[in-house]
């Protein structure tokens, strides 16, 4: 019990919790309905938590590449632009513009466009780990010359695809549940086996708290930062290709648009510190699917466009302060003063 | 009775699982010098860190010049005119030096910062200190003594009425000590109330007028120094007889009748040092002594591949090798302790037991990993081993006090199992009864046939463990002293450059 109190994974699946309870009741009294209504149609479920299930899972997917990145102390701005590479790579083939010869097969196009982005995350990770550039310097080459990249692959044009195989990547269900959040599943299972099962996740660590320390205790901290760099790059690709199959097509001027963003903040509000150290997937997947249900949110109370983005600042706001001890500790003591005055 | 300058009354200090000060008492006088001693844990960081505001207490008083006193950090502490250096460097090593000395504190000129008067001040003052360097060059190019005395001179340029310094000459050599002591003696005349934290016993009877010991983070008593013999103070620090601890002394080891070659390095260069040609036995404690930046540091770091090398051979069981970075090195079975405890030593975040593992992982190989298991047992064997005081193995190595953290770093090298132990300074920070425990250690593990290269600016402490002495002087070997011949007068002799024919 104790173990579980102090491990990084309560506070965000506390925040995400506190959150869905919180829109259940406004939900109620605003509409008298329920947030939560599932219903069942054709052996799929349907609702709102499906949907925050199956549009999180993208954000899960990044969010875990990311907590790596971050975990060094490093970060990776150009995933959202990764994403429009990927995407405009796999629509491509499947919409056979690139790589005829492969007859659009659903398969190749993403096993491809997932190796586009390992290119991408080498790419970053030679300038990061070989040449020591700044990680946002390194990554931020990507994050402004990969859309040109992605126009390049497309041919400036949006690829609007039809491929049922390629569709069901987002829009599929598996035992009542969407695809996405399978893969998320997946990934999640990998991440954390590759990190808990070797040395890497202490590898990880090490370097992000310090890195010549552990450089002179025998971790090989650029070979780490390489393949760390790389898996990012994967993930971000593998996002890219689960939002295109959401939209049916890739538009390299907005898929993935400010995902970075996005992303590190999933991996923020899952409590992994931005400078470096301890981190957990599950509480970068907890982050995310609050990011997705902040947005569910907005959408479902009708919230005008124009306020979405002040109203999503402030739930961050909200959550960080409830994450930061010393406010609350701050709020505790303003709390315990009122009630001795009281008494 | 005169006002005391300084009087801390029932401070305590807790930390989860840990009671680090416990009702302790503390004064200063205006002009004396005054030593607070205790073995590693004893207390006396945490002391200091809550009367400077580092540390919030959770009870006591503090009164300077008689007055009740509330510090709320150690910005305000300075204000209030004490004026500290703590244990751990905390410089900015990406700074110049002298943007080092006047940060928070820069001459302005017309609303702008006077740089020419930054640096042509801190010229100045670090000549005080028999240091002439360029000032203008970051901070971390220099090795640690030199920071350590630029921590000094930045505290002892404000204009303070107490002056703290918590082992202030850890890494220092004599001389250095010796100025450090005159300048202390210079600002003791001038009326300022100094602390004093040390390891050094010498140093204690040198310079301190009185001496407060603590133990366990109890206030064991104060007593005037020249009242106050070694024997009794050092079983006053341990709680127990200095009896039993003469018998840890170690003997010198005669070297083996056919010594076997471990390791043979020929002409060996990286960016920082040329033509390194040396070589180690088994079973052989070897020394390398010299002046600061005469290469000791740099020629540790080209054995164990931390510089890159880029000219000559090293050869293992005469086997060339070629160690291109540390993880070939810990492969060849070459650990290096590093001096740099903070920056190249610990990774804070982490609990002691990853701390003391991660080397061996490394050796091992990532994908082999060291089961939880196996890990608790390492950790648990070197904590008992080394006496390191902490609550529990899962403890953050950043919590421990500084001699801990050490043990801690000596035991993730001795748990790696190697054939060479280079040491850089490897008793820094560390209490007596312990450095005499790592002594018999190194000695030990020497007679099952390890190799050892020793660092330290102690002369006595390198004299007791060491078979031969390498003596550097500008980046070269000029002297090789074996057995008896190692005394200090033959190695002040070589440094000096005059034992050469
Ligand atoms: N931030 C912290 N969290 C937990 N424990 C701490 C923390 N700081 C110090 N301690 C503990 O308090 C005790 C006293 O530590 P302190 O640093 O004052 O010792 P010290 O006398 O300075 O030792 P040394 O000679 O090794 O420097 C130690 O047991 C240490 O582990
Ligand atoms: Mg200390």
């Amino acid at each position: 019990m104790k173990k579980f109190k102090n491990s990084l994974e309560i506070r965000p699946f506390l925040a995400l919790i506190v959150i869905l309870l919180a829109c259940e009741v406004l939900y109620r009294v605003m509409f008298g309905d329920s947030f939560f209504k599932i219903t069942m149609v054709d052996g799929h479920f349907y609702g709102r938590l499906i949907d925050i299930l199956r549009n999180g899972s993208k954000y899960v997917i990044l969010a875990i590449g990311m907590t790596m990145v971050l975990a060094t102390a490093g970060t990776d701005i150009s995933v959202g632009s990764v994403m429009a590479i990927a995407a405009s790579v796999a629509c491509s083939i499947v919409d056979e513009r690139i790589l005829p010869s492969l007859h659009g097969n659903v398969f190749a196009a993403v096993l491809i466009a997932l190796l586009v982005g390992a290119l991408c995350g080498a790419w970053n990770g030679f300038l990061v780990a070989k040449l020591n550039v700044q990680p946002i310097v390194a990554t931020m080459i990507l994050l402004t010359a990969g859309r040109g990249i992605a126009q390049l692959v497309s041919d400036g044009k949006i690829v609007t695809i039809n491929s049922d195989a390629y569709y069901f990547i987002n829009g599929g269900y598996f035992l009542g549940l969407p695809i996405p959040f399978y893969i998320a599943l997946f990934v999640l299972v990998i991440a954390i086996i590759l990190t808990k099962r070797t040395a890497l996740g202490m590898a990880i660590e090490s370097i992000g708290i310090n890195s010549e320390s552990s450089r002179l205790s025998g971790i090989l901290v650029s070979k780490n930062l390489w393949v760390i760099y790389i898996f990012c790059g994967i993930m971000a690709a593998l996002t890219g290709i689960v939002e295109s199959a959401g939209i049916k097509g890739a538009d390299c001027n907005n898929c993935g648009l400010l995902y970075e963003m996005d992303g590190i903040l999933a991996v923020a509000l899952g409590g992994t510190a931005l400078n470096g150290g301890r981190f957990s997937f599950v509480s970068s997947a907890l982050g995310a699917l609050i990011v997705q249900t902040i947005s569910t949110v907005i959408y479902a109370f009708g919230v005008t466009p124009e306020l979405t983005k002040v109203f999503k600042a402030l739930i961050v706001v909200i959550i960080c302060l409830a994450q930061s001890p010393i406010f609350m500790a701050k709020l505790k003591g303003i709390f315990s003063k009122k009630g001795s005055v009281a008494a | 009775m005169a006002t005391k300058l300084l009087r801390m009354e029932h401070v305590n200090k807790s930390f989860p699982g840990v009671v680090a000060l416990n009702d302790v008492e503390f004064s200063l006088e205006a002009g004396s010098i005054h030593a607070l001693l205790g073995e590693n844990g004893a207390g006396k960081s945490t002391l200091i860190k809550v009367l400077t505001g580092v540390e919030k207490m959770d009870g006591g008083e503090v009164y300077l010049d008689g007055n009740e006193i509330h510090v709320t950090s150690p910005f305000d502490a300075q204000k209030k005119g004490i004026s500290t250096v703590y244990q751990e460097v905390n410089l900015c090593p990406d700074l110049s030096v002298a943007e080092n000395i006047f940060i928070g504190r820069e001459p302005k000129k017309h609303g702008h910062i006077d740089w020419k008067k930054i640096n042509e001040d801190s010229k100045e003052l670090i000549k005080e200190f028999d240091l002439n360097l360029d000032v203008t060059k970051k901070l971390g190019a220099f090795p640690v003594a030199v920071q350590q005395m630029i921590a000094i001179a930045r505290a002892v340029d404000i204009k303070a009425k107490i002056l703290i310094l918590d082992e202030p000459t850890s890494s220092l050599s004599q001389a250095e000590v010796e100025k450090l002591f005159d300048i202390m003696r210079e600002l003791k005349k001038r009326g300022l109330g100094i602390v004093f934290v040390t390891h050094f016993l010498d140093q204690v009877y040198e310079v301190t007028d009185t001496i407060t010991v603590l133990r366990n983070g109890g206030y064991v008593g104060t007593y005037k120094t020249d009242e106050l013999e070694k024997p009794a103070l050092i079983g006053k620090m341990l709680g127990k007889d200095f009896d039993s601890l003469a018998e840890i002394s170690v003997t010198q080891r005669e070297a083996g009748e056919n010594p076997e070659k471990f390791i043979d390095v020929e002409n060996a260069g990286t960016a920082k040092i040329k033509n390194v040609s040396f070589s180690l036995n088994k079973g052989e404690v070897s020394g390398l002594s010299g002046l600061l930046g005469s290469g000791r540091t740099e020629t540790a770091r080209l054995l164990f591949g931390a510089d890159k090398m880029t000219e000559g051979h090293i050869k293992i069981h005469d086997k060339n090798v070629s160690i291109k970075n540390p993880l070939d090195a810990i492969r060849c079975d070459i650990a290096f302790c590093s001096e740099n405890r903070k920056t190249e030593g610990i990774i804070g975040e982490l609990s002691i037991m990853d701390n003391i593992i991660i080397a061996l992982q490394a050796k091992r190989g990532l994908m082999h990993v060291v089961s939880k298991k196996e890990a608790a047992e390492i950790a648990d064997k070197y904590i008992k081993e080394l006496n390191i005081k902490t609550p529990s193995r899962d403890q953050k190595i950043k919590n421990l006090s500084g001699g801990n953290q050490q043990k801690v770093l000596l035991a993730r090298w001795l748990a790696t199992d190697p054939e060479l132990l280079i040491m850089d300074e490897p008793t820094r920070g560390i209490d007596i009864g312990a450095k005499a425990e790592i002594q018999r250690i190194v000695v030990d593990l020497a007679k099952t046939g390890m190799s050892c290269l020793f660092i330290s600016s102690e002369l006595e402490e390198m004299q007791r463990c060491c078979n031969t002495m390498y003596v550097l002087r500008d980046k070269k070997i000029v002297d090789k002293l074996s057995g008896d011949n190692i005394t200090e007068a033959n190695i002040m002799k070589s440094i000096a450059g005059e034992g050469e024919n």
